[in-house]
């Protein structure tokens, strides 16, 4: 048998994808490398790695021997032909778009989308002269309406926000390659444990690896990775000879790392949203641990689901992994390992938004705050707290009721979580 | 930390190589002893533009010990090496033979790699003839399909790996000092 017929598990590939102890020292945890940047060889290998006709660090703000590894390791686990760790999932996604597009360009979007990102592609892409167009993701004739001439990419989430919507990631790929366009696809929710986007045809995938990936609620990391498979033959940004990198071609040079080299040598280096080393390793060692953490999630969360959901003082829960959730059968295609672990609910009371506060406060092992993906169980009331400032009817208009509480399921004893929603919606 | 001797996954991007010609022509164990002794490659479609791919392989070749030899019809100095028009004209013997050509080309282009008892026939990444790569197995050559010989060596020198790259490689096992 040659080596090539032999493929990793994913469980071996999170604990080994990305290092090969060094011959130096032999260091089997992977080392800390904080440095900014690195001695040369010489005058002439200095040249070669700025003309990039060598691999090899120069400078951290573009690469690092311990974000290397986190690199490695999220490809390999992605199924992906490489990755860029970058500072957060916000500054991941940010270099995405900063890489393929051009002003006057048009992405088209769902609705379903983490908040940040919302104010990102409508306040600080618009800036840019790119605009959005959002679309219901279950709507596959609002993918094809909203797109134009102009638009160059698909953007969505596996697991969307607030309502737990799942996109139905082969099909909108599908549309989106009929146009000759890639599907951005964020998976922050779902992990490459649950869901593996690319397996569906997504082109590229991002993270904000500071929730599920690193999962201990300490640093915030991101990254963005590319399937490899897309053409960007057509794309100006990646095949086009680049200015600001004497006039290199990097989709003919670099052939299915092109897009990915471009993204670290000119928009990380441009941007400078690097990841910290130490971070790297916080993520890494997370990541060592992503198959037993996200089993606990999903079976917490849907031990949790099912409870509130026959609870009187609970008017709906919106969970794919239910049966009662409309999305259930596409939820099973995409996540058969389970549909998550963060979702909301609605608590049933006349005062929705000072019940909401009531039963935050009462509360004793959901920590309040503004994150999800710990192995913490985490709670949040938007109405009281992020979205405040809205009146019911703008709240409405958002998706987000009065009465609509957010939880990330941590890995605790379920029985205990169950025993402390239950003394706070008595609360109420 | 990224080079080392152990097991590499099976990654196929984009190759129109079936399962079964991969393990053939994109062999790990091949490649590996290909890149491990540095010899003399002609690089068949060598352009002296030094932003085209060619060039860039080429140049990294030559910084790893291996004496380049273009082969075009243009004449002239690339990388500090005469050109030749042919590989029939080359003097020297010649280990690999790495192809920057159309696919038509392979076949005439394997049957002169065998004609001048080259080692290796490689065509790069995106290139693959299976009727060029029959021909030079045939007479006993190492046959390497849609394959980069930078990316390779990158593969296993730590260089890919130091870009975020993916490269197949798994292994608990120390690296050498040697490599």
């Amino acid at each position: 048998m040659t080596d090539l017929e032999y493929s990793f598990g994913f469980e071996t590939r999170m604990i080994h994808a990305g290092q090969i102890p060094d011959a130096e020292t032999g260091s089997r945890a992977v080392p800390i490398y904080q440095t900014t940047s690195y001695v040369f060889e010489s005058p002439d290998q200095a040249a070669r790695l700025f003309e990039l006709k060598e691999y090899g660090h120069m400078y951290s703000r573009i690469s690092n021997p311990t974000v290397a590894v986190l690199e490695e390791r999220l490809a390999s686990l992605e199924g992906a032909t490489g990755a860029v760790a970058v500072s957060s999932g916000m500054a991941a996604q940010f270099l995405v778009f900063v890489t393929l597009l051009n002003p006057g360009d048009h992405i088209v979007a769902s609705a379903h989308l983490y908040g940040g990102t919302i104010a990102q592609l409508s306040h600080t892409l618009k800036k840019l002269s790119v605009d959005v167009t959002y679309v219901d993701p279950s709507d596959l004739h609002a993918w094809e309406k909203a797109a134009n001439e102009r638009t160059r990419l698909f953007y969505g989430e596996t697991i969307g926000n607030p309502r737990g919507s799942i996109l139905d990631i082969g099909a909108v790929a599908k549309l989106a390659h009929a146009r000759g366009l890639p599907l951005v696809v964020d998976n922050t929710f779902a992990t490459p444990w649950l869901c593996r986007p690319m397996d569906f045809g997504a082109d590229i995938v991002v993270y904000s690896a500071t929730k599920f990936l690193s999962g201990h609620g300490n640093s915030i990391v991101g990254a963005v990775l590319d399937s490899g498979k897309f053409d960007y033959s057509s794309f100006d940004t990646i095949a086009a000879p680049e200015p600001a990198y004497h006039d290199l071609r990097f989709f003919d040079t670099f052939g299915h790392y092109g897009f990915l080299m471009k993204l670290r040598a000119v928009s990380l280096r441009d941007v400078g949203a690097c990841l910290s080393p130490f971070n790297a390793f916080l993520s890494l060692q997370g990541i060592e641990t992503l198959s037993l953490r996200m089993e606990r999630h999903v079976a917490n969360a849907l031990a949790l689901a099912q409870y509130l959901e026959t609870h009187p003082k609970v008017a709906w829960v919106a969970y794919a992994g239910l049966p009662s959730h409309p999305q259930h059968v596409l939820a099973r295609k995409i996540l058969p390992r389970g549909a998550g672990a963060v979702f909301s609910f609605g608590i049933r009371a006349a005062d929705a938004r000072a019940a909401g506060a009531r039963f935050i406060a009462a509360l004793n092992l959901f920590s309040h705050l503004a994150n999800v993906g710990d192995v913490r169980s985490l709670v949040i009331h938007p109405a009281s707290t992020t979205h405040q400032q809205l009146d019911d009817a703008q709240l409405a208009a958002s998706g987000i009721g009065p009465e609509l509480i957010r939880l990330s399921v941590g890995l605790e004893n379920k029985e205990d979580l169950i025993w402390d929603l239950e003394k706070a919606l008595s609360a109420i | 930390m990224g080079s080392g001797e152990g097991t590499v996954c099976d990654l196929g991007f984009r190759t129109v190589l079936t399962p079964e010609q991969r393990s053939r022509f994109q062999n790990p164990d091949v490649i590996r002893r290909i890149i491990a002794h540095p010899g003399v490659a002609a690089v068949v479609g060598l352009s002296a533009d030094p932003q085209k791919a060619s060039h860039f392989v080429a140049a990294y070749l030559q910084k790893r010990g291996w004496k380049i030899v273009p082969v075009t019809p243009k004449k002239g100095l690339i990388l500090g090496e005469e050109s030749v028009s042919s590989l029939a004209d080359i003097a020297i013997p010649v280990d690999v033979v790495d192809v920057f050509r159309p696919a038509s080309d392979m076949p005439a282009l394997a049957r002169q790699a065998v004609a001048i008892r080259a080692k290796t026939f490689w065509m790069q990444l995106k290139l693959a003839n299976v009727e060029a790569a029959k021909i030079a197995e045939a007479e006993g050559l190492f046959v390497v399909a849609d394959k980069c010989m930078k990316m390779e060596y990158g593969r296993y020198n730590g260089g890919l790996h130091s870009a975020g790259m993916d490269t197949g490689v798994i292994s608990a096992r120390r690296t050498r000092l040697t490599e």
